[in-house]
């Protein structure tokens, strides 16, 4: 037998590779559109976010309607979840507010992420000196607790949505920094990379191509299940008189507010509290469900 | 029933009779194993051998009862070990059972040992577990012994097992195997992660050692070589079914069924010249989507249409010699004219 | 023939917390063209670290690598990427050899774009030739590595050596980690590449009877030391150096009716960390003596068979004398 015909022979099909033509996207959305549970949590979150999109549709009323004639209801049919010191429309502040709430909870982790991969993939890389020193400096920055860091930066930087971004991004990169490179350090010395030097590869294409694809799950999983954290130092930002002010209905200024009036009207506080619990709540069920569906060592 | 007359050797030690195993997942079912059959008796030693995935680990767990809890289920057939059946005793009896008459000796020493540990600490821990009563002292001695008979010097007892080497680490966890007399010895690709020269050292211990004591012994391996320095008797798995049995003289040097002949052919010899080695064309089938009809004949050179469908007959060949296939004469019978072909 | 990789005095330390680690030490090997030369030992010695260093992965400490004639020990990143293409590597591992991301496509194809002799045209002809060659099925295309078995997950590798046209290939045990079977296949797929495009391959492995069956040459290697070389046949015939002896025997073989005698070594390795001068098999030696203590050079004993053991007219007086007029030739040389 032809020796090319034998080396084809030798290597016959088996009808399990034909079967399992799913290209690991495919396999990704299996997943996690089986996982309950995720769903749930998408799909609630997703209604949030539509929620606030569409608040201009949805809302009944103005978030700075004043109403002073009303102020002070109770939840009732006209005012789902009562009004405030104002007569303003609490439901309609809610929804409207999670414009304010969801974006930074989104724009900070995008950047906090960016940031991370930039300095952990640098770190992680290049190793020795460069990965020494850019360790030592996180260990020096991550020193101060976190909340009193993102309060000076926010202080520094003064109020209004891209600057409290900014100030909650700085205290996020560095986790995730260190995260990056560790997987990183441990994939760099796979037998592919080492295949991938062999082979002329320039190390710009290595991180690129090869090294950043393969770990970088750990970092988002990480950052979806942040922005639920993110979301809620927001409000406590909001709380603490810095970053988001009233009238704004951001839902961490909202909880401030109720709380001058809150041995009266203790309702105030209902509706800030349920939508960040629920978009909290939603979005880590959903990152459970995502790193699940990541993971490479569950059967499909 | 044929097969039934060869394994009846009276006084068997241990029996898997008929043993069917499932892993179910979500998507599917995969039969790791197939109305398994063979039996052992005391101080006789078997060999499994087979190629990744065709499930010959998945059997040595199942004797020990120790598949994962999940997705695993034994869906047939029994164990009968000293004539108790395995399958259905309750967990008490069965942890009596485990590490003191049967005990198993895994593929990789690193994970086996407790790497924080001394290694005094985890001997004489099994030990004292299943002699309830014994004094550390006494513990402590009787591991200095056990380490002893496998090589390694008493003053490195307090030792962890990060400061050993491969193949000493192994030889604790054969001491730790052997450390309460067990009856049954279950040792999965021991010395595979092993090197060459200390592969064949820590073998002839383990012999030396169950010979010693009169130890049966399941040793699962997929290196024919190790087979024919150690066994009695082999038993060829494939596609979850033992598809030869018998004595390794008779295996080895009449092998029936054409996966045995083609493994044997394919394994490149050191004693001897060959220009081109005989690979057994394909792949072996993933366990959840098993061929119809014989496993084996999706690769086989001497398959035919009565192959591909219904069930394979167990044939005996003589003395304790079993193959699983349809077409044994005639392929015997093609053998013979092959090698009038080869012969200058 | 010519040769056409030359180690000369090879060294590649590594420095560690306690000292430097010896891995590949004083390495002279020569790798004629369309051969395969064998390089075995067991773990530690340093056979995977000279590969490396062959290839560029890692700098040589010491000593030349000569490549067609030319010095290539320390290239320039300007000239690397040249080299490179003339000289391959394929590993071990078919589970962590290739990129979980890439389908067989992608990692196929890089190594040709890279080379740059490609027109963007023809590059899937390229491709299916490749694919062809190594004997991937064609709808494989676009598979990922975790749908693919093991062993066509090494043709992949293989095919990504070969795809920048080398004459030289690094196997860094190759077949370790496949079944039986398809390790089979696997060495009737190198060996016939090696004769379609007379190829010279270093083939490192530490299974006995897959270099047999490959190499035309070959050299053990004990703690980053030589200590015999030869041609293969040879050294079945005949192994003079004491460890290639009990290398040798430790070989379980299939025949029940020839059972081998084992020679049992004794101890345990010494640590290359900062290693004493001399045999570093001495310690496991059954017949070390003083003189081992000091630096052992490789001599010629019979035609092409090199060894490093100062008693090794002594311990093979027999195979010497069956041999006499090979060993005066020698001498009178």
């Amino acid at each position: 037998m032809n020796n090319k015909q034998s080396i084809i022979a030798e290597n016959a099909d088996s009808d399990a590779d034909t079967t399992q033509k799913m290209t690991s996207a495919k396999v990704f959305w299996n997943r996690i559109l089986h996982n309950r549970l995720a769903m749930f949590g998408g799909i609630v979150f997703l209604l949030i976010v539509l929620l606030s999109v569409f608040a201009n549709f949805i809302a009944p009323y103005e978030y700075m309607a004043i109403d002073p004639a009303n102020k002070f209801m109770m939840p009732c049919a006209e005012h789902l979840f009562g009004t405030d010191q104002y007569g303003r429309d609490i439901f309609s502040r809610v929804i409207y507010g999670g414009r304010w709430s969801l974006t930074l909870g989104l724009v900070t982790t995008i950047i906090s992420t960016i940031g991370a991969i930039i300095v952990g993939s640098i770190a992680g890389y290049f190793g020795g000196t460069v990965d020494a020193v850019i360790m030592r400096i996180i260990d020096v920055i991550q020193c101060v607790p976190g909340i009193l860091l993102t309060i000076i930066i926010a202080t520094m930087l003064g109020s209004g949505l891209l600057n409290t971004c900014l100030a909650l991004s700085f205290g996020a990169i560095w986790g995730g920094a260190r995260l990056l490179r560790g997987q990183i350090l441990t994939v760099r010395n796979q037998e592919y990379v080492e295949a991938a030097r062999a082979t002329n590869v320039k190390p710009f294409r290595i991180i690129i191509r090869y090294v950043l694809p393969n770990s970088i799950q750990p970092l988002i999983i990480n950052a979806c299940m942040s922005i639920g954290g993110t979301i809620m130092s927001a409000s406590g930002l909001s709380f603490l008189g810095i970053g988001i002010q009233p009238p704004l209905p951001e839902w961490g200024a909202m909880l401030n507010d109720s709380l001058s009036s809150f041995r009266h009207y203790p309702y105030l506080m209902v509706a800030p509290l349920i939508f960040i619990s629920l978009t909290v709540l939603s979005i880590s069920l959903f990152g459970d469900g995502l790193r699940d569906a990541l993971d490479p060592r569950m059967n499909a | 029933m044929e097969q039934t007359c060869v394994y009846q050797k009276g006084e068997d030690l241990l029996k898997v009779e008929d043993l069917s195993i499932e892993y179910t997942s979500s998507k599917k079912i995969v039969h790791a194993t197939n109305h398994v059959l063979f039996a052992l008796r005391r101080g006789e030693s078997m060999a499994l051998v087979g190629e990744s995935g065709c499930g010959k680990s998945t059997i040595a767990k199942a004797i020990l009862r120790i598949l994962p809890d999940y997705g695993a289920r034994i869906t047939g057939g029994k164990i009968l070990f000293d004539g108790e059946d395995l399958v259905t005793i309750p967990e008490k009896e069965m942890d009596k059972i485990r590490g003191k008459r049967i005990s198993m000796v895994f593929q990789d020493p690193m994970t086996a040992l407790n790497p924080v540990k001394k290694i005094v600490t985890q001997v004489s821990g099994v030990i004292r577990l299943h002699h309830p009563g014994m004094s550390r002292k006494e513990s402590v001695q009787e591991t200095i012994r056990m380490l002893g008979s496998v090589g390694i010097n008493p003053n490195r007892i307090n030792d962890y097992p990060y400061q050993f080497s491969g193949g000493m680490q192994q030889r604790v966890v054969i001491a730790i195997g052997l450390a309460c007399n067990p009856e049954l010895l279950l040792a999965d690709e021991p010395t595979t992660a092993l090197d060459v020269t200390i592969q064949s050292q820590v073998l002839d211990m383990m012999m030396d050692l169950i010979h010693e004591r009169n130890t049966a012994m399941l040793l699962i391996t997929h290196n024919f070589g190790i087979v024919a320095e150690t066994c009695d008797y082999v038993g060829v798995v494939y596609g979850g079914e033992i598809v030869e049995y018998g004595t390794k003289r008779e295996v080895l040097k009449s092998p029936a069924h054409p996966y045995t002949m083609g493994l044997l052919d394919a394994i490149p010899d050191v004693a001897k010249d060959s220009d081109r080695l005989q690979p057994i064309p394909g792949i072996m089938p993933e366990p959840s989507n098993l061929p119809a009809g014989c496993k084996f004949h999706t690769r086989c050179k001497y398959a035919t249409e009565v192959c591909m469908s219904g069930d394979v007959p167990v044939v005996g060949l003589g003395g304790q010699h079993i193959c699983q296939c349809h077409r044994i004469k005639e392929i015997q019978a093609e053998r013979k004219r092959e090698e009038e072909v080869e012969k200058p | 023939m010519s040769a056409v990789v030359e180690l000369k005095n090879l060294k590649k330390y590594f420095d560690v917390k306690e000292g430097q680690l010896h891995a590949v030490d004083d390495i002279t090997m020569s790798f004629e063209e369309g051969t395969t030369m064998g390089v075995v030992g067991e773990s530690g010695c340093g056979k995977s670290t000279l590969a490396r260093t062959i290839i560029h992965l890692y700098e040589p400490t010491s000593g030349q690598i000569i490549y067609k004639g030319r010095d290539v020990t320390h290239v320039s990143r300007k000239d690397l990427p040249k080299l490179r293409q003339e000289m391959q590597i394929i590993f071990q591992d078919p589970y962590m050899t290739l990129n979980p991301r890439y389908t067989v496509e992608d990692t196929l194809k890089e190594p040709l774009i890279l080379s740059g002799k490609y027109e963007p045209a023809s590059l899937d002809k390229q491709l299916s030739k490749i694919m062809d060659m190594v004997g991937i099925s064609g709808r494989l295309r676009m598979a990922y590595p975790h749908e693919l078995s093991g062993g066509r997950r090494q043709r992949v590798g293989i095919g990504r050596a070969l795809a920048m046209n080398p004459k030289f290939i690094v196997c860094d045990e190759p077949v370790s980690a496949l079944d039986v079977s398809i390790q089979a296949q696997i060495i009737n797929l190198l060996q016939d590449l090696q004769k379609e495009y007379g190829l010279t391959y270093m083939f490192v492995t530490h299974d006995m009877s897959v270099v047999r069956h490959i190499s035309h040459n070959i050299s053990v290697m004990y703690l980053g030391q030589l200590v015999e070389t030869s041609p293969t046949k040879d050294l079945f015939k005949i192994a003079l150096h004491p460890y290639s002896k009990a290398l040798l025997s430790a070989i379980p073989s299939v025949d029940i009716d020839r059972p081998r005698k084992k020679i049992a070594l004794k101890g345990e390795l010494v640590s290359p960390i900062n290693p004493k001068p001399g045999c570093r098999f001495a310690p496991r030696c059954p017949y070390a003596c003083e003189a081992c203590s000091k630096p052992q050079i490789l001599r010629e004993l019979l035609p092409n068979h090199y060894i490093a053991c100062c008693r090794a007219e002594e311990l093979n007086r027999e195979a010497l004398a069956a041999n006499q007029e090979n060993v005066n030739g020698i001498l009178l040389k």
